[in-house]
């Protein structure tokens, strides 16, 4: 045995400790490559900031891995590296939501005003006039987009049922392929689609119910989706626990499945309304738009928010109606954000709770 | 309340593999039969045939005779849905239902059964938790979710939530596996209890377990890899585990295989 421990050791490092980065030195590195970044663009003479921007990540990347390799070896120095790349793509990602935030609250924030909230339209010469809100818009936006979660919220939640609890074979194949397909469907196409079936060959008239519908067709599959994902992080355990305790499975679906599931479900349904919020296409082809409230969404053109936006952008075409345009999508925004804080409620509120 | 089962001919299946094979045994009424087996042997399968879980899973089906008394488990008409409210599951991890609450993980059967009043409830509740040793343990806070509970008391949750439905027979799938020394002991203990009232199945990988719970042992085995698994032989425990009548159990408990 004593003559095998005389081989001699690999190449292996003997000690344990090794050079470490001091605490700051990520912070050092970012402040250094931004101010180079800055410098090396103002001496290149570049105009865009953006191309500044770039430079500093470039370095911060470049310099991180440089100090790491020199002070704490290879190993930590490719750490290091996939560290900063992280953080870059990150700032990549957060720097088109934050300035698109920030300029929206900039540009409409002027525009938001009682008067704006709960005026329509109605008289005012657009494009002359800074008068007129928004009103009739948020009746039309809240309208139609309820009447198609009521729509395609419980198809869609039904179907999300069926494929993980009872589909097999052939069906569930085909219904998975067809979700997946209505998936792609473009907002524009399930427009056309309405339109051609209920406008023209049914013979409805333009309608805040006549977008729902279209609306609905953007958001089911949606809602599919994610509620089947949902569904199938359930443990089978629980639906075991619950047959074996002679539960039929109706009902273990009813009682146990979705109350479990509820909080993401939930979730789910919500980022489809946020998402179906700010379709324009199919609201400007079937709702059509209009200028005064209409409460009646089964009857008669209604308004729409990101409707609105487009023709205060487009048709009006001057500083008034951009004033109001970036107010309305201030709004929408707005909106959009608060359903979506209200599904991470909801999600943390139903979720099972292991707490004491 | 406890009834016999006679099993005859049984074998079952996943698709087109045989899991175990023409498998026949009587299990005796309030008494505490254990089966023991190297992993992979069917032990599992075949207590999850004795009230129709089996089934549960896509593709599996069953053949042979389960007489639950006098009445065949698989027999032309019965519902899956009452075998399994006459023959009851506590399963190898504890899995309380996360959404509710201890109080309502206990009732759950009974609530999904359809009966509502709260003096039945509340009664029901005391009582199950008594027989699961559980009640002093949780009375103070039987509004907390069932999940907040130690791995020991979940299962014994799950056990309390078992027998709330008063069921004939209990089956146990390694109940133990998952838990400490002082939370088997107490379990073993109940299941001691329990067999006053109930009859008992449960599935072990720990021979001492088996030995000190069980009036009968049942020991499984399979030919080689691939093959269905087999009961090789059941006897009373003190026969078993002392002078069993066939090679391979010996084999098995004195540890020179599996």
């Amino acid at each position: 045995m004593s003559t095998m421990t005389t081989a001699p050791a690999p190449q292996l490092r003997q000690s344990l400790t090794n050079g470490r980065l001091p605490k700051w030195a990520p912070v050092a590195v970012t402040v250094l490559s931004i101010a180079l970044g800055c410098g090396i663009g103002a001496a290149a003479g570049l105009k865009s900031h953006l191309q500044w921007g770039l430079i500093s990540a470039l370095l911060f990347v470049a310099v991180s891995y440089a100090v790491a390799a020199k002070v704490e070896g290879r190993r930590q120095a490719k750490d290091r590296f996939a560290t900063s790349l992280v953080w870059v793509a990150f700032i990549l990602a957060v720097v088109p939501l934050a300035a698109l935030t920030f300029y929206t609250v900039q540009q409409g924030i002027a525009a938001i005003n009682g008067n704006f909230l709960t005026h329509s339209m109605k008289g005012v010469v657009a494009s002359t006039t800074p008068d007129g809100g928004i009103y009739h818009a948020i009746i039309g936006t809240l309208q139609q987009v309820l009447l198609a979660t009521l729509i395609a919220a419980p198809i869609g939640l039904l179907t999300a049922v069926y494929l993980v609890e009872y589909g097999r074979g052939r069906l569930a194949k085909a219904v998975t392929f067809f979700v997946d397909v209505m998936t792609g469907i473009p907002s524009v196409v399930a427009g056309l689609f309405i339109l051609s079936l209920w406008n023209i060959v049914l013979g409805f008239g333009y309608s805040g119910f006549s977008g729902s519908l279209a609306l609905a067709i953007l958001m089911m599959p949606v809602v599919v989706r994610s509620t089947e994902e949902m569904l199938k992080l359930v443990p089978n355990e629980l639906r075991e626990a619950s047959y074996a305790l002679g539960v039929p499975k109706w009902k273990t679906i009813l009682r146990i499945v979705l109350p479990t599931a509820v909080g993401g479900i939930t979730t789910g349904v919500m980022l489809a309304v946020a998402r179906i919020t700010g379709e324009t296409a199919p609201v400007m082809m079937l709702v059509f738009g209009s200028d005064v409230i209409n409460n009646d969404p089964f009857n008669n053109p209604q308004q729409s928010l990101p409707l609105y936006i487009w023709q205060q952008y487009s048709m009006v075409n001057n500083d008034f109606g951009y004033q109001r345009a970036w107010g309305a999508a201030l709004v929408l925004i707005a909106f959009v954000m608060a359903l979506n804080l209200v599904a991470r409620g909801i999600a943390r509120w139903r979720s099972p709770k292991s707490g004491h | 309340m406890a009834k016999r089962i006679d099993v005859s001919g049984l074998s079952a299946y996943y698709g087109t593999t045989k899991a175990i094979e023409d498998i026949s045994m009587t299990v005796e009424p309030r008494s505490v039969t254990a089966f023991i087996g190297p992993s992979g042997c069917g032990k599992s399968t075949f207590l999850r045939t004795l009230n129709r879980m089996h089934e549960v899973i896509p593709g599996a089906r069953v053949e042979g005779k389960v007489m639950l008394d006098d009445e065949n488990l698989y027999g032309s008409g019965v519902d899956p849905v009452a075998v399994r409210r006459a023959v009851g599951m506590v399963f190898q991890r504890p899995n309380p239902f996360p959404t509710m609450s201890i109080y309502d993980n206990v009732v759950a059967g009974l609530r999904l059964a359809g009966v509502k009043k709260k003096s039945v409830l509340d009664g029901v509740v005391e009582k199950s938790l008594k027989g699961a040793n559980l009640w002093n343990e949780v009375k103070d806070r039987l509004s907390k979710p069932g999940a907040g509970l130690s791995g020991g008391q979940q299962q014994r949750l799950c056990i309390a939530r078992a027998i709330a439905v008063e069921p004939q027979v209990l089956l146990m799938d390694e109940p133990c596996s998952a838990l400490d020394p002082i939370s088997t002991l107490a379990i073993e203990d109940l299941i001691g209890e329990l067999k006053s009232q109930y009859t008992i199945v449960i599935v072990t990988h720990n021979m001492q377990q088996a030995a000190r719970v069980s009036d009968r042992t049942a020991f499984f085995n399979l030919a080689g890899v691939g093959q269905p698994g087999r009961l090789i032989e059941l006897d009373d425990t003190q026969r078993i585990f002392s002078n069993p009548s066939v090679q391979a159990t010996e084999d098995y408990i004195s540890g020179r295989f599996g």
